[in-house]
């Protein structure tokens, strides 16, 4: 992912660079080249949309249609930690609203959000595909499941005490 | 000679499969060559991750909820000692009783990475026998003959869509697998994949062959990160082996494989909105005819077909049409695979015979519920089902018998409910979905799906009308029929089911502001248990509308005519004094 700075100058990630390089001028190649820029950046920048636009011929207008019609795409850089909660229907059915409401309290913002601090970002996803362990909320790549309001606040505050690494 | 195979599908991981994994190889070291560790699939079995099965002789142990400090008991007793430790085996004739593994045949029974053992049990065997001793023609007889049906939700007749595509008119032809899988609260397409990635391949490829296409194309949602690694690991040893690519078998024929990642749209499970994401654009579907199978990914012929309908297809080939057809009712044959969740004991993934009832499924493979109590509903087919009520039971899984109760067969979410499920509250989350998934083409789907999501939000928050219930009805009714795909035609059905079989729960929100199962907060009443509470005052600090009183170290009390029914207290209580009632 790039650092700070790079972003500020608009470097060009090589990794991204190299696929619009290769496949810019190909069919159907739009949104490829969309996830390899989040992949590189961690978001989109409107950078990598001019730089999009210029290789595939696609207008920036049209570009900004595709990448707000599909969830994975984001305009806006993550929080260190991601939080995801789970809103499948096990989970929703074994309390994941109350947990929405927790974070939502905890935290300050909604879902979508990214705390002022720049530590926590908060998504709703619609399954995380471990039912068995309903309520689940994923954090960075751990999950934990049977979760409680009072258990999710015990993890938070936890990452809270050690805001540089994992909790 | 020993192997230990560790279950490490997402819900193996999520559990903490990787920390079981790394104390084994702490254990047992590099030099250990008696004992080979391996890595497989989702058993099914998801109520007792972490699994690990021990593999001695033809011998096999499971072993579940196993955690990194039961294994050195497992090290020590087991694979040193030769006695098994009895007190963690799962029984796993037992738990799998009733069942009948097609699709599942290799989950949890290989190591998914490794082409060899696929190949060890049949693995490329049918798409040998198709290309080198079969005509297409005769594939296609056979999977008709079969009566397999897309397990993607619809049901239409496998056999029928690829002579479809084989009729249409000649040149390139594409094969593509939805592997979009997006209802909330299904997994078994994932599971798949993860499990036994060859078998969809194997079964794309012979339908490749059936309908004279060369290149395959799987799309598959980016939110399954391991299902994407095993399918591209699959497709580059399939290749190199030469069981995909040019020329398979000395046959002339042809076929290749590559994957595209979904981008996060439930509407791409539509096959004419998934092609418009293939081809880099938004992904709304559009009017059929013509259909795919005449004019599908850039115009050319293309057939789709689900995850699990491609992993059935080898399994027909090896075992004959007259085997799958050996299973199932009239009309639905073969197996169908279920993600089992919700208030149930024993969820996880199962296959049963097609014409097994729901109570069977429910009561029997499920153990019934976690709380002991009845179960009250069983949601199917996601955000397109419906709830069929427990006094419906004894219907057989069917794709009609589904489908007249008002629900539908679905890709294959099954989610128990009990007392503690509000139904009006379940159909406003699905509403809530689709609402939110709807693409915004159809007027109906659009605006239609807003405007009842309205009335069941006002209805959950105590402000529902006596009119509310035939206006819903109305609503879903026109949204069913004008809307242009499944997603909007569809829709209505998680309310239009409850409307039916659970009527007497919208009245009670409705004229008795009441919520019988407690879960809407607007209408329940806050109360706390004297014996639970420990006077802490965490709760009377959280209340915002200083409904909360009572002195440090004495039970506190809620005044009902100022509490504003947030719900703040119970997320805060850490000794679970908070009672609803």
């Amino acid at each position: 992912m790039a650092t700070e700075g790079e972003r500020a100058k608009g470097v060009v990630m090589p990794a991204f660079g190299r696929m619009l390089w290769r496949h810019g001028g190909e069919p159907g190649m739009l949104i490829p080249l969309l996830q390899a820029a989040q992949d590189s950046y961690g978001y989109i920048p409107p950078l990598a949309i001019e730089q999009i636009a210029m290789a595939t011929g696609i207008p920036a207008s049209e570009i900004y249609g595709v990448i707000t019609f599909y969830r994975q795409f984001r305009l806006r850089p993550l929080g260190r930690h991601v939080i995801r909660v789970c809103k499948g229907t096990a989970c929703h059915v074994q309390g994941a609203e109350m947990i929405c409401r927790t974070l939502e309290e905890e935290l300050g913002i909604r879902q979508g959000e990214t705390s002022e601090d720049g530590l926590f970002t908060f998504l709703e996803v619609a399954c995380l595909g471990c039912c068995s362990l309903a309520p689940v909320v994923m954090i960075g790549e751990q999950a934990y499941g049977r979760l409680t309001p009072q258990g999710l606040r015990r993890v938070l505050r936890r990452f809270r005490r050690k805001p540089g690494g994992d909790a | 000679m020993q192997a230990v195979m560790i279950g490490l599908g997402s819900c193996g991981i999520a559990t903490g499969g990787l920390a079981v994994q790394r104390r084994f190889r702490e254990l047992l070291g590099p030099g250990d060559e008696r004992v080979t560790l391996k890595e497989t699939g989702c058993i099914g079995l998801c109520h007792r991750e972490v699994l690990v099965e021990v593999v001695e002789n033809g011998r096999r142990t499971l072993y579940g909820e196993v955690t990194p400090d039961r294994v050195d008991r497992i090290v020590a007793d087991h694979l040193r000692g030769g006695r098994p430790v009895a007190d963690w085996i799962v029984d796993r004739e037992g738990l799998l009783a009733g069942q009948k593994r097609i699709v599942l045949r290799n989950c949890g029974e290989i190591d998914p990475s490794s082409i060899e053992e696929y190949r060890a049990r049949n693995g490329y065997l049918a798409l040998r026998k198709a290309v080198t001793a079969m005509t297409p023609g005769e594939v296609i007889d056979t999977v008709v003959d079969s009566g397999l049906r897309g397990r993607g939700g619809a049901g239409f007749p496998t056999g029928t869509k690829w002579r479809l595509a084989r009729t249409a008119r000649a040149g390139h032809k594409v094969v593509i697998c939805n592997a979009d899988e997006g209802d909330p609260g299904a997994f078994m397409d994932r599971s798949v994949l993860e499990g036994d990635p060859h078998s969809v391949l194997e079964g794309m490829a012979i339908a490749g062959y059936a309908i004279g296409a060369e290149e395959g194309i799987v799309y598959v949602r980016a939110e399954y990160p391991l299902a994407i690694r095993r399918l591209r690991e699959a497709t580059a040893s399939a290749l190199e082996r030469g069981l995909l690519g040019p020329n398979l078998f000395d046959s002339g024929v042809s076929f290749s494989v590559r994957l595209k990642e979904g981008a996060g749209a439930f509407v791409c499970g539509e096959e004419t909105a998934l092609i418009a994401s293939i081809e880099g654009r938004r992904g709304m579907p559009r009017v059929r005819p013509p259909f795919p199978t005449e004019a599908g990914l850039w115009s050319l012929p293309t057939c789709i077909n689900n995850v699990e309908t491609f992993a059935n297809v080898p399994w027909i080939l090896t075992h004959g049409a007259g085997a799958f057809r050996s299973f199932g009712t009239v009309d639905s044959k073969g197996t169908k695979v279920f993600a089992l969740a919700g208030k149930v004991r024993r969820g996880g993934l199962v296959e049963v015979p097609m014409g097994t009832t729901i109570d069977e499924i429910v009561c029997g493979i499920g153990g019934g519920t976690v709380s002991g109590r009845p179960f009250k509903a069983i949601q199917m087919g996601g955000p397109s089902g419906g709830c069929i009520p427990a006094s419906l039971g004894g219907t057989p899984i069917d794709y009609e018998q589904i489908t007249a109760t008002g629900a539908i067969m679905g890709s294959g979410g099954m989610v128990v409910m009990d007392d503690s499920t509000c139904m009006v509250d379940i159909a406003r989350f699905f509403l809530h979905f689709t609402q939110d998934e709807s693409c915004g083409k159809c007027t109906f789907c659009r605006i239609g799906t807003k405007r009842m999501l309205e009335i069941l939000e006002r209805i959950c928050a105590g402000g529902g009308k006596p009119e509310d219930v035939n206006t819903l009805a109305e609503l879903g009714e026109q949204i069913r029929t004008s809307s242009l795909c499944g997603l909007g035609q569809t829709a209505p059905n998680p309310v239009l089911t409850t409307l039916r079989y659970f009527h007497d729960e919208y009245e009670a929100h409705i004229r008795d502001r009441k919520c019988p199962a407690r879960v809407c907060l607007a209408l329940v009443e806050f109360g706390i248990d004297p014996d639970k509470c420990t006077g802490c005052g965490l709760c009377t600090q959280a209340c915002e509308a200083g409904a909360i009183s009572g002195r440090s170290k004495e039970v506190h009390r809620i005044d009902g005519s100022r509490c504003v029914r947030c719900g703040k207290c119970l997320t805060v209580c850490r000794s679970d004094a908070v009672r609803k009632g």
